[in-house]
């Protein structure tokens, strides 16, 4: 079943003690969108993101990914949390790529790539071989593959991190930062990935400070601040028009 | 000479060293004889006779078998620990509490003991006595099946379990480090790709975990090669060095046979720490030398104030 809505929030709240961090995220992601999440820091951005694969818990609202409420089962009326196995099977649908890589230090890039699927779905090791180097010869890293992550740069680490994450042939696609951590001229490789996936219909969430990207790949663009929505629509639309005042003010910090 | 001061240093050690050779050649009370050849008329030196052996032997399984139940119970202790759940997390602090305050000698002696509390050992339903009479059943003990305190609970099973118990506790604090060492994006990433929480333990947190986790271990199970010599209070006489106490005993030789004990231990622990080795380089991996070198570059740059790069700030 597709459901014409491939990511669906409705009035999140989150909280860290009494921190409020999330209050109300409204939120639509059709299939094969690329929505980009733009904000200042502690605008609860990356936290929204964490929500959508149960990362964190929400306190209240819902999160619906192809049409599955993400974490919670709904019994008369009420919802309960599910156990660990049913969030483990709906995360595996769901990739997500982390500001700071974590690959897994201690496995060969290729190692990182084949973990999941072998472990996780089970599957047959030489077919998740053949679609690993696959994966890795289209993030340009055919050569590194039986490298550690710690001999590669961190532009390379990220590109193993997105492959290990496709790996699992995920419908949705989760970006935390993922250029933040990089040296400037190691950004692009990693946008150029990104691109690609966009183009081949991959349905991506984005958070990040790339406003570049967020126009060329966007197609849709949201500005938090302080824990809301504050402006939404067309990443164009939102970048050269803003209408509000804090879009405004944080668009002329960062371009 | 560019370095006086060194060279002097190395006179002294050199004459130091010659001394040491001098007294172990010449000196006769050490009867070296005694020690590797012959101890008595047509026996083999004190080292390798068939007690000493046999204690030997003792010593090695007995360090191997209390090493499992420390590893194995301290990893469980250890996860126990660091769980959610308050009831487990007690437990836990109360066993390492226990097992960290009382001396490892005193343990023995309490385990060659503990026979006192118990006729029988064995599995059955807790009260069985009381609940038969409850129900008018004067022979019912509810018990599925026991053996005699005295026969389990005695020489090498007590030693062991002193041993072994006492060892999980200092284990349990050594893996709890190892673990808790491991950056929170290792689990979350693992988590994120559909991982349980026994898979990401398994294999992801624990094999990182092991490169902290290995070389207090060692050093462990150097300490439990030397402690096993504790269980001659049990007692327990399948142990190295309370047999070649006994040779003594026989033969009022002392210096000798307390030299034999030396040498056994030095070369265990010797097989020992090379065999550390070994394992510290398998669980190494990942980490070589390129790593370790760009790691110290970074070092080098925050020193100089530059910036890290690679560790980004969180939200």
């Amino acid at each position: 079943m597709t459901a014409t809505e491939m990511v669906r929030a409705d009035n999140v709240h989150k909280s860290f003690g009494s921190l409020e961090v999330l209050k109300g995220i409204d939120l639509v992601v059709k299939p094969g969108e690329v929505c980009c999440v733009l904000g200042p820091s502690g605008s609860g951005k990356s936290t929204f993101l964490r929500c959508i694969n149960h990362l964190e818990k929400i306190n209240a609202g819902r999160i619906l990914v192809d049409g599955e409420l993400v974490g919670y089962r709904e019994r008369g009326g009420k919802l309960h949390e599910l156990g660990e196995k049913d969030v483990a099977k709906q995360r595996r649908s769901i990739g997500m790529v982390f500001q700071r890589f974590n690959l897994f230090p201690h496995m060969t890039v290729l190692d990182n790539v084949m973990e999941a699927p072998c472990r996780v779905k089970r599957e047959s090791k030489a077919e998740v071989r053949d679609r690993s180097l696959s994966l890795l010869e289209r993030v340009g890293l055919g050569e590194k593959v039986g490298n550690y992550p710690g001999q590669l740069s961190g532009g390379q680490q990220q590109r193993v991190a997105i492959a290990r994450a496709l790996a699992m042939r995920p419908k949705l696609m989760l970006f935390d930062e993922p250029t933040s951590a990089l040296d400037p001229e190691l950004v692009g490789e990693v946008l150029d990935v990104m691109k690609g996936l966009a183009q081949d219909g991959m349905t991506m969430v984005v958070v990040t400070h790339e406003i570049g990207f967020a126009r060329e790949v966007g197609d849709k663009l949201i500005f938090m601040d302080g824990g809301v929505v504050v402006e939404q629509g067309t990443p164009r639309d939102v970048i050269t028009n803003p209408q509000h005042e804090r879009t405004r003010a944080f668009l002329s910090k960062v371009l | 000479m560019r370095h006086p001061a060194r060279w002097v240093g190395l006179g002294v050690i050199a004459i130091l060293v010659a001394m040491f050779v001098h007294l172990l050649v010449t000196n006769d009370r050490f009867r070296w004889s005694f020690i590797f050849l012959e101890y008595q008329d047509g026996k083999r030196g004190v080292m390798f006779t068939e007690p000493v052996l046999n204690g030997l032997r003792g010593t090695i399984l007995l360090t191997i078998s209390s090493m499992a139940i420390g590893i194995g119970l301290g990893i469980v202790i250890a996860i126990m620990r660091l769980s959610e759940n308050r009831i487990l997390s007690s437990v836990a602090f109360v066993y390492t509490w226990f097992f960290r305050a009382v001396p490892r000698l005193v343990l023995a002696v309490l385990f060659g003991n503990l026979n006192i509390l118990w006729e029988r050992i064995g599995f059955g339903l807790p009260f069985g006595t009381q609940i038969g009479k409850l129900f008018g059943l004067d022979g019912f003990d509810g018990q599925f099946y026991s053996i005699k305190a005295s026969d389990l609970l005695a020489g090498f099973v007590a030693g062991m379990l002193a041993l072994g118990l006492s060892e999980a506790a200092y284990m349990a604090e050594i893996v709890r480090a190892g673990i808790q060492s491991i950056d929170e994006g290792q689990s979350e990433a693992a988590v994120a790709l559909g991982m349980s929480r026994g898979q990401v333990l398994r294999r992801v947190v624990l094999p990182q975990a092991m490169r902290v986790i290995v070389p207090p271990t060692g050093n462990e199970i150097i300490a439990m090669v030397k402690d096993t010599s504790l269980v001659a209070f049990v007692p327990v006489t399948f142990e190295l060095w309370f047999q070649l106490q006994q040779v003594s005993a026989r033969t009022f030789v002392v210096l000798p046979v307390i030299v034999a004990a030396l040498i056994w231990y030095l070369i265990l622990c010797t097989v020992l720490m090379v065999a550390q080795f070994f394992v510290e380089r398998h669980f190494g991996k990942g980490y070589g030398a390129a790593a370790k070198a760009r790691q110290r570059l970074r070092d080098i740059q925050v020193e100089q104030g530059g910036r890290i790069t690679g560790v980004g700030e969180g939200p």
